[in-house]
């Protein structure tokens, strides 16, 4: 199947039972394929609203219409736009949607009412994909990017879909197809119990479609092709290579690396020792520096924190009507307002009087931990820098910070962990980061400044937390040339500087490097050297202290 | 809309489910947070846990679900002083709930329309003598969490704003169900919960595809499947009711609180809470199975329910630390 082809098969079996098959996941950047894939969805058998990623609560679960009751005297309510006859909602920029909406729309698309859902995801990187909570739910997942004009054509639609889905129900599955999804799912990887269920949906959909009343080999291909394929998380191996990967490994190891150092070395985290507090102290320099710049760490929001006095607002803000104030402002105008009205009863309102709420809040803190997993850093302190990176990670957990984890190593950077408040994530990340290869420095910098860009838009207020020994040998083009990396890292470290992005760095040396304090200074952050403490050193300290 | 996934059809889950049971027996112990991956089941299950509940006498035009007309708070307009069974409430609390629909507020309505100053009762009100749901609880935003700590612990709404001073009972078990890749629940909230179950999809493929299987003739032969399994629920939701009985007869000898205590210290769990919650667990687990004293045997098998959330735990440490329990739990009792 083409591209274009799965994308026709997807929405056809959709166009016939939305119901069941919960939506499709598109992942395409605007353009004639995804515009020729949205002509066809209009055409589904039911009304289509347009969502917006960052819509608030009001408008989804609907509100009393402000300006209607007052003009009219009587409560006007908003209907909210998933309170609706079963529809298909177009969610454009899907990647961008917060945490709030998508669990809401889950809940929406779960709870029966039978909606449907098609999530344009216009990501650019491979970071940036629509929240789980969202592909989970729907059957399907086309990608549009190398879709050539020439393969475009319109979608035909089946006449009869309402006689196609009744069919549907009532096609026959044999028991062992069953068994079949169900195994394939495992041996995928897949473990929500959701996927086998819309691909049986889907297997059924197909068949009637064809005109089959029992289920065929073609239809289960054709389903698991569509439901399973973007859901796997490994490939399925023969029981025979799973019983002895390990012996494979030791047998080819020596062949492909003749040095007596194991390309990738993963070490557990050991104790380390830290400045206390070295995040809340942070605190007061965050915002200092933030000051005047539009991204500070004070933000005005309208649901929480500190109160601010009351202000006029749009009516159509998530924010609260104050009250009193309203009646305070409205007060004056009463005398006047009755003489133009005098039928009305009660007091008069009118738009200009409605007051806001309005608190202030800190921003959230992100922390990016910017790790070097180099083989010099490996075979010295990885191990302890994985260590510190868990002590800051618990002050994080405590005051309720988000965390990113990114590693540089061989000759780019990875992100490893995109922001999340989920520390049993981030652990599990860190424990498997695997050290060995140059130190591309400054390419660490680079996806850490990019990262902490397109999170300030978010909303976020980064820091960047650099683990590293400093012996930058990779250059940003991946070649290995010790002056030119040097050169690009204090570069990139002065472009994180002009854009104001806090940061802290550890120096994970056995004595303090040089280099790396002229490379924190130019990105005028706090420079610390990571404390000599070994586990075996932690532990003789406890035991003589037991023992005195 | 269709009626919910019938709570005896959904396949394995053991624990879940006897957690909710559990709270059906004896709502003091105080909610069930259920953690666990995508696609295992979590919101049937809860959203089953309604049509399990016996019906509650109310009294009518009571907001807050009174049983008896002293009861009803003295802001609510009462027309008709007799009470009628309904469904134990299961509400929703979505994500998005603003403050003043959780607590309540002023009615807009009579405000702007009458000049009139009166309530609007909100959510907490309407979960009073039921059950509170909040799927996804870890994205529940931080205000909202701590307006339910407060309430969940007096258990009385107090609202005082907007020239408003009224109180009313808020006393409800707490469900929440979340993912724990998504996010982390405040220890202040988790403690707040007295049973915390962690989910994963069935490991057998025979499980799995009758999950499958139950979910298709669920969606595609409604009645019949409604009817197979309704009178599973009905015989269940009897039991519950007996257990509820037999829990009031039922005899606790101070050997087990002994154990109780010995085995909360051996865990290290913070304060009080833990062991008042487990000794509440064991003894609706003992009333469930029908038996007249409670024994190690219930505690043993009440003790991951009511602890694992409880540890003193390292922030980084995998969430539900349910081996460590049972370990404890072998050593204490074994010794």
């Amino acid at each position: 199947m083409t591209p274009w082809q799965r994308a026709t098969m997807a929405l056809t079996l959709l166009a016939i039972d939305p119901q069941s098959l919960g939506g499709v996941v598109v992942r395409a950047r605007s353009g004639p394929a995804r515009d020729a894939l949205l002509a066809g969805a209009a055409k589904l058998p039911m009304p289509s609203v347009r969502l917006h990623p960052h819509m608030t609560a009001q408008v989804l679960d609907g509100d009393i219409d402000l300006s209607a009751t007052l003009s009219g005297g009587t409560l006007v309510k908003q209907r909210g736009l998933l309170d609706r006859l079963p529809s298909l909602f177009i969610l454009p920029m899907a990647e961008r949607i917060d945490p709030y909406m998508s669990a809401r729309l889950g809940q929406a698309l779960d709870a029966g009412h039978s909606h449907a859902l098609l999530a344009l995801d216009e990501g650019s990187e491979d970071a940036q994909t629509v929240p789980p909570a969202l592909s989970d739910r729907t059957a399907f997942h086309v990608t549009l990017d190398h879709v050539a004009m020439a393969d475009l054509s319109a979608i035909p639609l089946p006449e009869n879909l309402s006689v196609l889905r009744r069919s549907a129900r009532k096609v026959i599955v044999p028991p062992a197809v069953l068994s079949d999804l169900v195994t394939l799912a495992v041996s995928l990887g897949i473990s929500s119990l959701r996927a086998p269920t819309f691909a049986l949906n889907a297997a059924q959909t197909h068949a009637a479609w064809q005109d089959r009343d029992t289920l065929t080999a073609d239809d289960v291909a054709i389903a698991v092709a569509l439901v399973y394929a973007h859901r796997a998380t490994q490939m399925p191996h023969d029981d025979a290579t799973e019983n002895t990967p390990q012996d494979a490994n030791q047998d080819s190891q020596p062949q492909d690396q003749p040095f007596s150092i194991p390309k990738d070395i993963l070490l557990d985290a050991i104790k380390a020792v830290l400045p206390p507090n070295l995040l809340a102290n942070l605190d007061a320099q965050t915002s200092k520096r933030a000051a005047g710049v539009g991204s500070g760490a004070k933000r005005i929001s309208n649901r929480r924190g500190r109160p601010l006095p009351a202000r006029t607002g749009s009516k159509a803000s998530a924010a609260r009507v104050d009250l009193i104030a309203t009646l305070r402002a409205a007060i004056p105008w009463q005398t006047l307002r009755k003489n133009a009205e005098p039928a009305r009863i009660g007091p008069i309102f009118r738009q200009s009087d409605l007051r806001h709420k309005c608190y202030q809040t800190l921003s959230d803190r992100l922390l990016i931990f910017t790790v070097d997993a180099s083989g010099s850093a490996a075979m010295a302190r990885l191990a302890e820098a994985k260590g510190a990176v868990e002590l800051l990670l618990s002050e994080a957990y405590a005051r309720r910070d988000h965390v990113a984890l990114i590693a540089f190593r061989g000759t780019d950077a990875d992100l490893i962990l995109p922001p999340t408040r989920s520390l049993v994530q981030t652990k599990k990340r860190l424990a498997a980061l695997p050290g060995g290869g140059g130190t591309p420095l400054a390419a660490g910098l680079t996806a850490a400044l990019a990262l902490a860009q397109t999170t300030t838009q978010k909303g976020l207020t980064p820091t960047i937390v650099l683990l590293t020994d400093g012996r930058a040998n990779v250059a940003l083009d991946g070649t290995g040339n010790r002056k030119l990396a040097a050169t690009d890292a204090q570069l990139i470290a002065k472009k994180i500087n002009a854009a104001r992005v806090e940061a802290i760095v550890i120096d994970t040396t056995m004595r303090p490097e040089r280099a790396l304090q002229e490379l924190a200074q130019t990105m005028d952050a706090t420079y610390i050297p990571l404390p000599r403490a070994d586990a075996k050193g932690v532990s003789a300290a406890i035991s003589t202290s037991l023992g005195s | 809309m269709k009626h919910p996934f019938p709570f005896s059809a959904i396949v394995g889950q053991d624990e879940m489910k006897q957690a909710m049971i559990l709270t059906a027996i004896d709502p003091s112990i105080g909610g069930v947070l259920v953690f666990g991956e995508r696609g295992t089941g979590k919101s049937t299950a809860v959203r089953a846990l309604a049509g399990l509940l016996p019906p509650i006498s109310v009294v009518k035009d009571c907001p807050v679900n009174c049983a008896q007309p002293e009861d009803c708070p003295d802001w609510a307009v009462i027309n008709e002083i007799s009470t009628h069974d309904v469904p134990t409430p299961v509400i929703d609390l979505p994500l998005g709930a603003s403050e003043d629909r959780v607590t309540g507020a002023l009615d807009i309505e009579k405000a702007l329309t009458k000049g009139e100053k009166a309530f609007q009762p909100g959510l907490l009100a309407q979960a009073n003598r039921g059950y509170l749901y909040i799927d996804e609880v870890n994205l529940l935003e931080d205000h909202i969490v701590d307006l339910l700590l407060d309430v969940a612990q007096s258990g009385e709404n107090v609202v005082e704003r907007e020239g408003l001073s009224i109180r009313h009972p808020a006393r409800f078990v707490l469900v929440g169900s979340g993912n724990p890749e998504e996010g982390e629940l405040r220890p202040q909230l988790l403690d707040r919960f007295g049973l915390s179950v962690d989910v994963v999809s069935p490991t057998h493929i025979e499980d799995r595809v009758d999950v499958i299987k139950r979910r298709d003739s669920y969606d595609n032969d409604h009645s019949a499947f409604m009817l197979r399994w309704q009178a599973e629920d009905a015989a269940l939701r009897d039991r519950i009711v007996t257990a509820r009985q037999t829990l009031k007869d039922l005899k606790t000898p101070d050997s087990a609180l002994r154990t109780v205590a010995e085995l909360c210290i051996n865990l290290g769990s913070d304060g009080l809470r833990g062991e008042l919650t487990l000794l509440k667990a064991a003894r609706a687990f003992a009333a469930f199975r029908n038996d007249t004293v409670l024994t190690t045997a219930h505690i043993r098998a009440t003790a991951a329910l009511a602890l694992r959330h409880r540890l003193r735990r390292d922030p980084l440490d995998e969430a539900g630390s349910g081996a460590r329990v049972d370990r404890i739990v072998a050593e204490t009792l074994d010794a």
